[in-house]
């Protein structure tokens, strides 16, 4: 069974079509990635996962449908969303403030995590003081920390500049393989979806469907040396085609 | 690590950005006093800068007899005005309809004359605090009004959303998410409103009052004093200066964090 399993979800706002047939699942400890054009409809998935917007289709969570949606995910929105009047520290809190742990239990629980995050020190800062990949995990020590069953992470690397972002990569891997968090992830960046994922599902321009699905064989802990790196450009560039091989449909996207 | 307190070299900073401001305004009043001494013009009709100072030190116990009531009205008439468009703001925040009903109606009361209003409204309530209190209001409430619900709705959609996700209720949102949101609108609508809020004062005494800075300014004036009505004047946009700043000093405690991003955008914040 499943963690997450998306059949036929289907969106549209007013007269706009954005998800067209989406069909995916998750199992549980597993890392996949959503790669699709800018405008495909993937932060719309999101919101529909969220309970923030409506769609048709059926959507199921370890084989019930899918309808307390609160309880479920940890969600990372596109753009980071710290909020600039909270210090980092009460930034990272919020999930579990929200969910009603008191204040202070809920600081000795983030507390130990800062090393792991790169952010010691940094307790005290507002967001405005850090640098973007700091801010970043920030926000993903913010989600991480409420322990749902899920992560939802939107284009969590996608402002940060070209290094950054490889060595925020880098990071998230080896975190990922330390807590085997079942993770599901948005990005238009193809080798960032085959260096992190275990299986990627390529979406269509909008109206999105979802047009292959792709394991990614390669081995962890991901090094991108010798063989593996060798293979892992094949996928990326076959990726990279199915992508590229999608732009003509938006010719006859009348919007 | 953020600190309240100013250090000398803020303070000398803050002298920087005052000079060009208190050297015009230092001009100004040197090519008044030239005038008025040289051009032969009666001091019943322009009096000298020196000569209005003279008389405000001659007459400053009347003159602070007078702010007084000037203060507590703009203050009180402030303070209702503040929580009323608080409570407001949160009413049409929650409930959108109500902003459509209400706002034409504020939108009136804001083109309202303060000329015509006053007169009115003191004879309605009579020479005591009420109809002041009223008019400070008056002015005030809907500039407040307004920042408060734009701030609220300039808060970002995504903390929005990642707050439901999380599981918050409406209320909650707007606890951790809209109501800080707003701070920096509500502070520039504070700035402009406590300047309105004087003005509101003065105009409702120069309408009827027993005591208070605009009834001096209108007594001054029928006495033939223009130095007297000028020395009141200065009592009022001193009144007002220090309003304002207060308001400065209270978004800067309030919004320790503006701050810290400065000093990051000057450079001397932590790289990574
Ligand atoms: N609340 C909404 N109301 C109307 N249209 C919306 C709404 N949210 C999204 N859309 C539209 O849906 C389409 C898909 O938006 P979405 O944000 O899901 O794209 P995306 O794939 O996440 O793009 P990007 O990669 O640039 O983030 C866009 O055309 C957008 O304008
Ligand atoms: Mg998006």
């Amino acid at each position: 069974m499943s963690r997450l399993e998306l059949r036929h979800m289907r969106k549209a706002f007013g007269g706009l079509e954005v998800l067209a047939d989406i069909s995916l699942r998750v199992d549980a400890g597993e890392f996949v990635s959503i790669l699709g054009p800018s405008g495909a409809g993937k932060s719309t998935l999101f919101q529909l996962l969220t309970g923030a917007e409506h769609g048709e289709g059926e959507m199921f969570f370890d084989g019930a449908p899918l309808d307390d949606h609160g309880r479920h995910f940890a969600f990372m929105p596109q753009r980071d969303a710290l909020m600039p009047w909270r210090r980092i520290l009460d930034n990272t809190t919020l999930g579990l403030e929200v969910q009603g742990v008191r204040r202070k239990a809920a600081r000795t629980r983030v507390a130990p995590l800062f090393a792991e995050f790169g952010l010691t020190g940094f307790e005290r800062h507002f967001p405005a003081q850090l640098s973007g990949g700091m801010r970043q995990r920030a926000a993903l020590l913010r989600t991480v920390v409420q322990e749902r069953d899920m992560l939802l992470l939107d284009e969590p690397f996608g402002a940060l500049d070209a290094l950054t972002r490889a060595a925020m990569q880098r990071w998230l891997e080896q975190m990922w393989r330390h807590h085997r968090w079942t993770a599901l992830l948005i990005t238009h960046d193809v080798r960032e979806a085959v260096f992190l994922s275990d299986r990627i599902y390529v979406l269509s321009a909008r109206p999105a469907r979802v047009v292959r699905e792709i394991k990614v064989p390669l081995p962890r802990p991901r090094h991108p040396s010798g063989a593996e790196a060798r293979q892992a450009s094949l996928l990326e560039a076959e990726i990279l085609d199915i992508l590229l091989n999608l732009q003509p449909s938006k010719g006859h996207d009348h919007d | 690590m953020v600190s309240s307190s100013f250090n000398p070299r803020q303070l000398a900073g803050f002298f920087a950005q005052a000079a060009p401001a208190v050297i015009s305004i230092g001009l100004a009043l040197v090519a008044w006093e030239l005038y008025a001494n040289y051009s032969g013009i009666k001091p019943t009709v322009l009096p000298a800068p020196s000569r209005v100072l003279e008389q405000a030190l001659v007459n400053r116990d009347a003159l602070l007899d007078n702010a007084i009531p000037t203060i507590r009205a703009t203050l009180i008439g402030f303070a209702c005005s503040l929580s009323a468009a608080f409570a407001l703001s949160m009413l049409v925040d929650f409930f959108q309809p109500l902003r459509r009903a209400l706002f034409p109606v504020f939108i009136v009361s804001q083109t309202l004359p303060l000329v015509a209003i006053a007169p009115l409204v003191v004879l309605w309530f009579g020479f005591g605090l009420t109809p002041k209190i009223m008019l400070v209001a008056l002015v005030t409430f809907f500039p407040m009004l307004v920042a408060l619900v734009q701030g609220y709705e300039a808060t970002e959609v995504e903390i929005g959303q990642m707050l439901r996700a999380m599981g918050a209720g409406r209320w909650r949102v707007f606890i951790l998410a809209r109501l800080p949101s707003a701070l920096p609108y509500f502070f520039a609508g504070l700035r402009i409103s406590i300047t309105y809020a004087v003005v509101g004062a003065i105009f409702a005494e120069y309408a009827g009052a027993a005591k208070g800075l605009g009834i001096y300014m209108l007594n001054a004036k029928n006495n033939f004093r223009p130095d007297l009505v000028l020395a009141a004047v200065g009592v009022s946009a001193a009144l007002t200066l220090v309003l304002f700043g207060l308001t400065v000093l209270l978004q800067r405690l309030a919004m320790p964090w503006e701050r810290a991003a400065g000093r990051q955008a000057a450079g001397k914040g932590p790289q990574a």
